[in-house]
């Protein structure tokens, strides 16, 4: 066991964990931030995204150890004072989801993709989610909800 | 934290309206009760230990090791459990002999396919189990395999050595025989003398569903009930097959579908990691969770498609069909799935597609082999049809010379010859084939397109442009149970809904039907709302609780809105009656002179009126209601279907192929669906997205393959490579309208529709592009290495009609380039044959 210090969502934790443990575990099982899920076991979904200081990276490819010191957020801590991120709410005004389990994985790269690039073409888009998969979506109203954010395509709503 | 939706405030009917999603405020802030979230006191976790092999014996298990690791409560083996572990049930035999190999959960004696279940580890963590698992030690006796579906039928190598065969069941079905149309032998035979017979084999490859939320299994035996929180699509199925195998009284069963991440026809099942959870948690008597890695999802939860289909088709020299025989090997895997027999029977009213034919015949033979098992997967039966008629009649127009479409259109039903009766023996409700496809040709520029293909024909472009056409009718709405009857289904096809007129004017929808993304919860809500004249935010929709929704047959086969949503009609409807008699006593007037619109009754004539929200609190008090008068508004309605309804559409899809490489890109889809009247089509829109992109995946990037050993190699995402965001492009959607006959609102579904037309429109592509060098076919999924071994042995006897001396692009012994497929190559110079 080891001991880590992280500062999740805005909380600072002090936790022993074992030093095989993902952080993804560690956040969904000693954290209970369950937003946060597992869709693979090869790194390939991205179901798992989430930020580490500000950063997306998969979640299922880091260690719990790795985010010693390091700020992460999940989607549970998008929204501030009640109110939904940007993405949150293109995501809904655009049907961006449907059963929703990537969806959460789907926003947090989403924003960093906005991130990187505030004006993306259509294909940056696509080429910046390539390593979140969705089932249900084909894509079309995620790209949509991204493009809504970003001001840019035939998402943009007045 | 709500979302806001500027949307509500809009006046109108709910249905049609683009209303966003109840469902999302929870699924945007992970606040999702998926059932790997669901954590209980006391709770225990279970690892499964699997068979590495086809077929085997198993010799024996030795737990011992295991049952000592930190942290392990107990390994539980199929011979510790075999009198209350149940079984893995077949619903549907679609023959009477049909043959049908038991499925235990967890195998006893012999393992059919690698990924068996042998043992389930219990411990204490999930790590410690997983852990423990690998610490059983089981010794095999490996048995010879048998994989292809082909190969099986000729009874070589026996999948299952004590049935004899491998041969599950044969059916038929003959237009001649059930009187629906002619004699297809004499067809064909006319044909042959005086027409155009084309014949062709096409490969319908094994997809696996790959939902993104890995299947869970939360079982609590501590109460007086058993709770099972699963993953699933059927939790009333479930209920009643764990009742059915285990004896274990139904009454004492709970089954939930809490939220569940994506189905497509892979939870349509009731799963042997269902069954081993609920063994194991019963036998250590505390709550045990069971999840999956994507890697046990692959391999175990089952496959689809995986069929060889022979086709025949007759037609006249002018091109007008007269015949079409079908042949079909449907490889089932190693047992019978719950629908798994009957997923190739739905085809058979499928492959006559919306053309006119005098004869048809369809006969299939499923098989089983040493492979994960097949059942429904999106659209199960009917794309693998679609995909055969469509293909096949692109062939037609290539041996006439004609274009696609006109061949098509020559060939199909025209609008005012609906209701039709279909030579397989089906009735179509409504349709309009030529109202969508003037809508696709005009969103797809269909003329535009095929000069530029004449062009880059014309200068013998490296990169050629392919038109694919797919106008394709689907059946919905499983199912008519007195149908379902007759082919010897073992449930209803029925479903059920309830609301509740709660005192405060909320109103509880209750529905059978149990959604995993479709937005029941928003389109139940759209309806209700119409019918009761209640705001649409007033009502919650519950589902997918045996308790809460205790009388359902699910969802699948895109039966949800046709038949859950005409029995949520149909039970507001009897609310609407029940209150208008306790609005007539307080109104003090006569029940026929009370008008109902909006939400209010009103007395004819008059301004007096009360709205129904009222006349609920009044039955809740019951303080004043007439003599003798039941209180209560509530209602309940079961709808049984008479019959199908029969969605359509014309979608088109343009490719561009790369000679020189065999990489292929798409430049533009169209799909203009015609599904009836339309509830919300914002998630309308949203299902033809998903379903096409499926669809296309199909065409262009997914099969599950086997090594000769039975071991699945395709058996991670890395490998079974599904489509991402930069492989796909925004498509072009659209509806026509021809309201269904056979339901209240008009609706005729959608949830399958993209998936099962887009297959056949991106080969058609492909096809189209290459033809002018003798392509008749290429192997799906149409790789780039496919795609360049067709132009490769083409170009060979074809003198290489496009310029650019082709090099390969790429290097056979590189990762991730597959050998190509025997018979590939053969099937793509195969010549019509006259
Ligand atoms: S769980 Fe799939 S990438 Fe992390
Ligand atoms: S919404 Fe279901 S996987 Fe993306």
């Amino acid at each position: 066991m080891t001991r880590i210090n992280v500062r999740v969502d805005g909380v600072t934790y002090t936790d022993e964990v074992e030093p095989r443990t993902l952080l993804v575990h560690y956040l969904r099982e000693q954290l209970g931030k369950t937003g946060t899920v597992v869709g693979c076991d090869t790194s390939n979904c991205g179901a798992c995204t989430v930020h580490l200081d500000g950063r997306s990276v998969k979640s299922c490819n880091v260690l719990a150890l790795q985010a010693d010191g390091h700020e992460v957020t999940t989607i549970e801590g998008l929204a501030t004072d009640g109110r939904l991120h940007p993405m949150q709410q293109a995501f809904h005004e655009c049907h961006a989801l449907q059963c929703g389990y990537c969806t959460p994985g789907m926003i947090m790269q989403a924003i960093d993709v906005l991130n990187e690039n505030p004006k993306p073409s259509e294909q940056e888009i696509r080429e910046g989610l390539e390593g979140n998969l969705c089932r249900c979506t084909g894509y079309h109203n995620i790209v949509k909800a991204v493009q809504q954010v970003a001001g840019t395509g035939e998402g943009e709503r007045a | 934290m709500t979302v806001t939706d500027e949307r509500s405030t809009a006046a109108g009917p709910e249905v049609g309206r683009s209303r966003l999603r109840k469902e999302d405020q929870r699924l945007i802030t992970g606040r999702t009760r998926w059932t790997d979230n669901i954590v209980l006191p006391g709770m225990l976790h279970a690892a499964m230990v699997r068979s590495p092999f086809a077929h085997a014996n198993i010799r024996s298990i030795e737990t011992e090791v295991a049952e000592q690791a930190p942290g392990v409560i107990t390994v539980v083996t199929g011979a510790d459990v075999k009198d209350t572990q149940g079984a893995v049930a077949t619903a549907w035999p679609i023959t009477t002999d049909q043959k049908t190999p038991d499925h235990l959960p967890i195998a006893i004696e012999r393992v059919a396919c690698a990924g068996e279940i042998v043992a389930v580890v219990v411990a204490r963590t999930a790590a410690e189990a997983r852990d423990a698992a690998e610490l059983v030690d089981v010794d095999y006796e490996e048995l010879p395999a048998i994989l292809d579906g082909r190969e099986a039928a000729e009874d070589a190598v026996l999948a299952h050595p004590s049935l004899g065969t491998n041969t599950s069941a044969v059916w038929r079905l003959d237009s001649a025989e059930s009187g629906t149309g002619g004699n297809v032998e004499e067809e064909i035979a006319k044909a042959r003398t005086d027409g155009i017979v084309i014949e062709r084999e096409y490969r319908q490859q094994r997809l696996i569903p790959s939902f993104m939320e890995p299947r869970s299994t939360v079982v609590d035996p501590t109460g007086e009930q058993v709770t099972v929180w699963t993953s699933t699509q059927v939790p009333h199925l479930l209920r009643f097959l764990i009742a059915a195998t285990t004896g274990m009284s139904e009454s004492k069963i709970r089954v939930i579908a809490p939220d569940v991440g994506g189905g497509f026809g892979g939870k349509l099942q009731t799963t042997a990691e269902e069954f081993a959870t609920l063994a194991a948690a019963r036998r250590v008597g505390k709550p045990v969770k069971y999840t999956e890695t994507r890697s046990e999802s692959l391999v175990s939860g089952h496959h689809g498609r995986d069929q060889y289909q022979r086709l025949t088709l007759a037609a006249s020299k002018d091109g007008t069909v007269t015949a079409l025989k079908v042949d079909l090997i449907a490889n089932l895997g190693a047992y019978v799935g719950l629908v798994g027999g009957g997923t190739p029977v739905l085809g058979a009213w499928m492959f006559n597609g919306i053309y006119k034919f005098k004869a048809y015949q369809f006969n299939l033979r499923t098989v089983l082999t040493n492979t994960t098992w097949v059942d429904a997967y999106r659209g199960a039966g009917r794309p693998e049809a679609t995909f055969a008629i469509e293909r096949i009649m692109d062939e037609l127009a290539a041996e006439l010379g004609a274009d696609p479409l006109e061949i098509r259109e020559r060939n199909w039903i025209t609008h005012e010859e609906f209701p039709f009766a279909s030579v397989a023996g089906m009735t179509y409700d409504s349709g309009n084939y030529e109202a969508a496809t003037a809508r696709a040709k005009e969103l797809f520029d269909y003329d535009g397109l095929r000069r530029e293909q004449q062009e880059r024909r014309d200068r013998k472009d490296p990169v050629q442009l392919g038109i694919g056409v797919s106008t394709f009718t689907e059946m919905c709405g499983l199912a008519p149970s007195r149908v379902l009857g007759s082919l010897n289904y073992g449930a209803g096809g029925w479903e059920h809904a309830s609301i509740r007129m709660l005192p405060t004017g909320k109103v509880e929808v209750i529905t059978g039907t149990s959604p995993h993304g479709q937005g029941h919860e928003t389109a139940w809500s759209q309806i209700a709302a119409d019918r009761l004249g209640v705001p649409f935010e007033d009502i919650e929709v519950l589902h997918g609780d045996t308790q809460i929704a205790p009388r359902g047959l699910d969802t699948y086969g895109s039966r949800s809105l046709v038949v859950g949503g005409e029995a949520v009609v149909r039970a507001a409807d009897k609310v609407v009656e029940k209150a208008k008699l306790v609005a007539a006593h307080l109104l003090e007037a006569n029940a026929e002179d009370l008008d109902f619109s909006g939400g209010r009754f009103t007395v004819k004539g008059t301004d007096q009126g009360i709205g129904i929200t009222e006349v609920a609190a009044a039955q809740f008090t019951s303080h004043n209601l007439a003599e003798g008068m039941e209180s209560g508004i509530d209602a309940d309605a079961t709808f049984d279907p008479v019959t199908f309804s029969f969605p359509h559409g014309t979608h088109l899809c343009a490719m561009e192929v790369d000679t020189e490489t065999g990489g292929t890109r798409m430049r533009r889809y169209v799909a203009v669906d015609d599904i009836g009247q339309v509830v919300n089509p914002l998630i309308v829109q949203g299902q033809v997205h998903g379903g096409l992109v499926q669809g296309i995946a199909q065409a262009l990037w997914e099969e599950a393959v086997f090594d000769e050993q039975g071991t699945l190699v395709t058996g991670s995402f890395v490998d079974y490579t599904l489509p991402t965001a930069a492989d796909t492009i925004s498509f072009l959607t659209d509806n026509t309208t021809s309201p269904s006959t056979t339901n209240t609102l008009g609706t005729k579904g959608v949830g399958e529709a993209g998936c099962i037309a887009s297959t056949p429109a991106v080969v058609n592509a492909i096809v189209d592009a290459l033809r002018p060098l003798g392509i008749d076919d290429v192997r799906m999924p149409c790789t780039p290495e496919r795609v360049w071994t067709a132009i490769q042995s083409a170009g060979a006897s074809a003198g290489g009609e496009v310029s650019g001396g082709a090099q390969p692009h790429f290097d056979e012994d590189a990762p991730n380039q597959d050998g190509p497929e025997p018979g590939a190559a053969e099937a793509g110079q195969k010549g019509a044959d006259q």
